[in-house]
């Protein structure tokens, strides 16, 4: 044993590393990327480690390695489950044989996606245990749990935590690698009566699995993570049961002094009933303080049901606790105050100037803004559609570039540009796609455009990496997760032989020949794609810093007012370059109509 | 009890570094940490704060409004936008310096920090205004606001740990070409 600081997430994957693990594969997310991450940064070569091209090609990889008897692990966020629901469903009838575990980190707030769903309600629809740690020190050892039941019980498991999990940090107690579980991989052992799922197959699965949630829900109301404190707390007629993050902000309201009965749920599926009995016993009222969906509580109010007691359930479906965003040490805090009838102190008066709103913006020097530009310029006075996608392009929606008219989940704008341009012909429509989107997503939907004879232009936006989720290779990069340099997979290539004619590359900094470019594709009937390749700033050396010559500057403030860049500000009224933020990508100079932009110093 | 600390700024600040040399120091100290950091999309120019609990009796990795010990602005309109964790009494080191966001630019907005600083007088007893853009110009780099302000802090306040520890953690950080530089830094405000 050994103490780390860690954030959440490498304890995570610190734990799968404990557990023995041999596989490891996902797609980048926020807030789950850094389980991964730190698996192949700390991996001594012993364990397979890929970055798949989504989360359903990286849960079947896992699969096919836990059927092999590898314990396996697949890391995603709550989205990214939606695309993996496909085989995630099917494998639970199939089960593995060696532990499995499907990491998805859900994200309340949502801070950075784009839903508010809960991986707990997928656990009871897809009838996958659940395991739901409160702080980082859990995350390790639970996830060690996580991978033994899996094995135990023949099925996968979820490991889901919420982002103030995920990206908490804390110093904690972790194994040294001699204390990691080991073990011999028996390989994959054919047997279709086992591996081939079918109508009956699937029939007699479905039974046992039903029964041995019924086991399950036993096992877990005696696994010590599902507990109440204080251990005697037979006096109390109010209780709180709770989970996750929202357990910490529960105990930061209570103290001994002023203590309630509290049920932390660690297994929200299969639910620890007679545990849960045991908490129920003599309280009159319980407040279920959660994130998300109201699991716990529609599972206590099923209990008091089917036990016929009396105990009033108190939660989001009572409005006690907000239905829709993330909880705070505040608002638990206020709800608790509620519950006992108490009075909460009045948050101080605001009197504080209005502070400057911060959106997120495309970073100075962003290859984006330059392609954004290009085809807005290009098709000025035009009816257009512009469909944006998932990535750090879909900041493009910002003004003053104002180029995102719809954005949904990944891959989507190409086919939702087509179900519009259907209905209007005389639109130009477009459709923006990362690299990285592209490879997920992107391919299927530009087959069907072709196939179905749309009219649209795509424009792949091909800056080498996936910046959104911190910068991750795919298969356009030509690295992976295990270091090797592989061959690139040409995304014009796949353009091309997909049959479409008209496909060209272009550099987007290059503005004048972008914009250029950008009018004469467009004017092409059918499916035609432009790539705009320009690496992500945050991944090469600047090239220089622009200036503003004063004596050419005239104030006109086009720079400002076209482009949004975050390196030209106001300075005493007079745009001005920040030489802290400015790259030097140079399409202030083309925008300015007074040639009153230059290159200043430059890096070469 | 626990020492609280927040970090905040703007994406790209570098308040990442500042709060890694806290918990790292804590660490070296046997001192139990925990922290919480903004990542995501607010890091392309959001604003971005990072708690960090230094000592026992802390649950939540997130500081509770009005329990934090100090607040390190790295920009000014930051430093009030987190007032509301400060404790009273509170001590907070704030950087002059504002970070103009886009949409004040384009707005015509002339959002220069001053009345920022000034309401943050008004409000707090134990304020402490780095003037950065001078202080960067002297030790010649604009790099080392973090640690900058992180030495005044801890001149300023109490928070269990010495100037020595966070030396250290410099050291076992930082790569070793930046050691002097980030020394002179953390002792430049006494
Ligand atoms: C199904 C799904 N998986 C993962 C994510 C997380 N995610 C957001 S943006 C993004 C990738 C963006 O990369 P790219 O398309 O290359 O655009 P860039 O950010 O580089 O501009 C990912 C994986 C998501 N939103 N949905
Ligand atoms: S990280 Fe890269 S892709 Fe994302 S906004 Fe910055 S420069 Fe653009
Ligand atoms: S050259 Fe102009 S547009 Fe490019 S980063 Fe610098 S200020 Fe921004």
């Amino acid at each position: 044993m050994s103490k780390e600081f860690l954030m959440g997430n490498e304890a995570i994957a610190l734990g799968a590393m404990a557990a023995g693990v041999k596989v490891v594969a996902g797609y980048p997310g926020t807030p789950s990327t850094e389980v991964l991450e730190t698996i192949a940064k700390r991996n001594d070569g012993s364990i397979y480690v890929e970055w798949s091209i989504n989360e359903k090609a990286g849960l079947e990889v896992a699969a096919g390695a836990a059927y092999a008897g590898a314990r396996s692990l697949v890391t995603m966020k709550q989205v990214g489950l939606n695309v993996a629901s496909d085989p995630l469903m099917c494998l639970e009838y199939i089960g593995v044989k060696g532990g499995m575990v499907v990491m998805v980190a859900d994200d309340p707030g949502p801070i950075s996606s784009q839903t508010e769903q809960d991986t707990r309600t997928q656990a009871f629809f897809s009838k996958l245990p659940l395991f739901d740690p409160s702080s980082v020190q859990e995350a390790y050892e639970m996830m060690i749990e996580a991978f033994d039941f899996s094995e135990k019980y023949g099925t996968p498991v979820f490991f889901r935590s919420t982002t103030r999990v995920c990206h908490g940090y804390a110093s904690i107690d972790v194994k040294d690698p001699s204390e990691y579980h080991k073990y011999e991989v028996e390989g994959f052992v054919k047997d279709s009566s086992k591996w081939v799922i079918f109508p009956r197959l699937s029939l007699q699965n479905h039974a046992k699995i039903v029964e041995r949630n019924i086991t399950l829900s036993d096992v877990f109301s005696e696994y010590e993570r599902n507990f109440i404190i204080p251990e005697s707390s037979r006096e109390h007629r109010k209780g709180i049961a709770t989970h996750g993050i929202s357990y910490c902000y529960t105990m930061e309201n209570l103290d001994e002094g002023n203590m309630l009965r509290t049920f932390r749920v660690a297994t929200p599926h299969p639910f620890p009933e007679k545990k849960a009995l045991e908490f129920l016993e003599g309280l009159d009222e319980v407040l279920c303080i959660e994130e998300l969906d109201p699991v716990i509580e529609k599972e206590l109010i099923f209990i008091c049901g089917k036990y016929n007691l009396k105990t009033k359930i108190l939660g989001k479906m009572t409005g006690n606790i907000k239905t829709a965003g993330e909880n705070s040490v505040e608002s638990v805090g206020a709800a608790i105050n509620v519950f006992l009838g108490k009075e909460t102190g009045k948050a101080p008066e605001n009197d504080a100037p209005a502070l400057p709103v911060r959106p997120p913006v495309l970073c100075a020097g962003c290859p984006h803004r330059a392609s954004f530009y290009a085809v807005k310029e290009a098709m000025k006075g035009k009816k257009t559609l512009y469909c944006g996608d998932i990535g750090c392009y879909t900041l493009g929606n910002a003004k003053p570039l104002d180029m995102v008219d719809t954005c949904l989940c990944m891959g989507a704008g190409i086919n939702i540009a087509q179900g519009i341009g259907h209905l209007e012909p005389d639109t130009n429509c477009f459709a923006f796609v990362g690299d990285s989107t592209f490879f997920a997503s992107g391919i299927t939907g530009v087959i069907n455009a072709f196939y179905n004879q749309a009219n649209m232009t795509l424009i792949v936006l091909d800056n080498s990496t996936t910046a959104m989720t911190g910068h991750q290779p795919h298969p356009g990069t030509g690295k992976t997760m295990m270091g090797e340099i592989v061959s690139k997979v040409s995304i014009e290539k796949i353009l091309r032989a997909i049959g479409l004619e008209t496909v060209e590359t272009v550099d987007p900094l290059k503005l004048n020949e972008a914009i250029a470019k950008v009018k004469e594709v467009a004017a092409k009937p059918g499916v035609k794609a432009i790539i705009f390749k320009s690496p992500c700033v945050a991944i090469i050396k600047p090239t220089g810093k622009n200036i503003i010559d004063p004596e050419k500057c005239t104030n006109c403030k086009s720079c400002i007012k076209k482009l949004g860049c975050p390196a030209i500000i106001l300075k005493d009224g007079r745009a001005a370059i920040d030489e802290t933020l400015c790259t030097g990508c140079g399409i202030c100079s083309d925008v300015c109509p007074f040639g009153a932009i230059c290159g200043g110093e430059s890096n070469e | 009890m626990s020492k609280n600390i927040i970090l905040c700024g703007v994406g790209g600040q570098g308040t990442v570094l500042a709060s890694k040399l806290l918990s790292a120091a804590s660490m070296a100290k046997g001192l139990p940490v925990k922290s919480a950091e903004t990542i995501g999309m607010a890091q392309r120019g959001g604003s971005v704060t990072s708690h960090i609990r230094i000592g026992e009796g802390a649950y939540s990795p997130l500081i509770p409004m009005g329990k934090a010990d100090v607040i390190i602005a790295f920009e000014p309109a930051e430093a009030v936008r987190m007032l509301p964790y400060l404790k009273k009494d509170g001590v907070i080191i704030v950087n002059s310096r504002p970070v103009m966001p886009v949409t004040a630019a384009l707005g015509g907005s002339d959002y220069n920090g001053t009345e920022m600083t000034e309401y943050l007088s008004k409000k707090v007893g134990s304020l402490t205004v780095v003037d950065s853009d001078k202080a960067c110009e002297e030790l010649g780099s604009s790099k080392i606001i973090n640690v900058l302000l992180l030495g005044a802090a801890i001149s300023r306040c109490d928070i269990g740990l010495l100037k020595e520890d966070i030396r250290s953690a410099i050291g076992r950080i930082v790569p070793e070409k930046f050691h002097s530089l980030n020394f002179r830094a953390l002792d430049y405000l006494g």
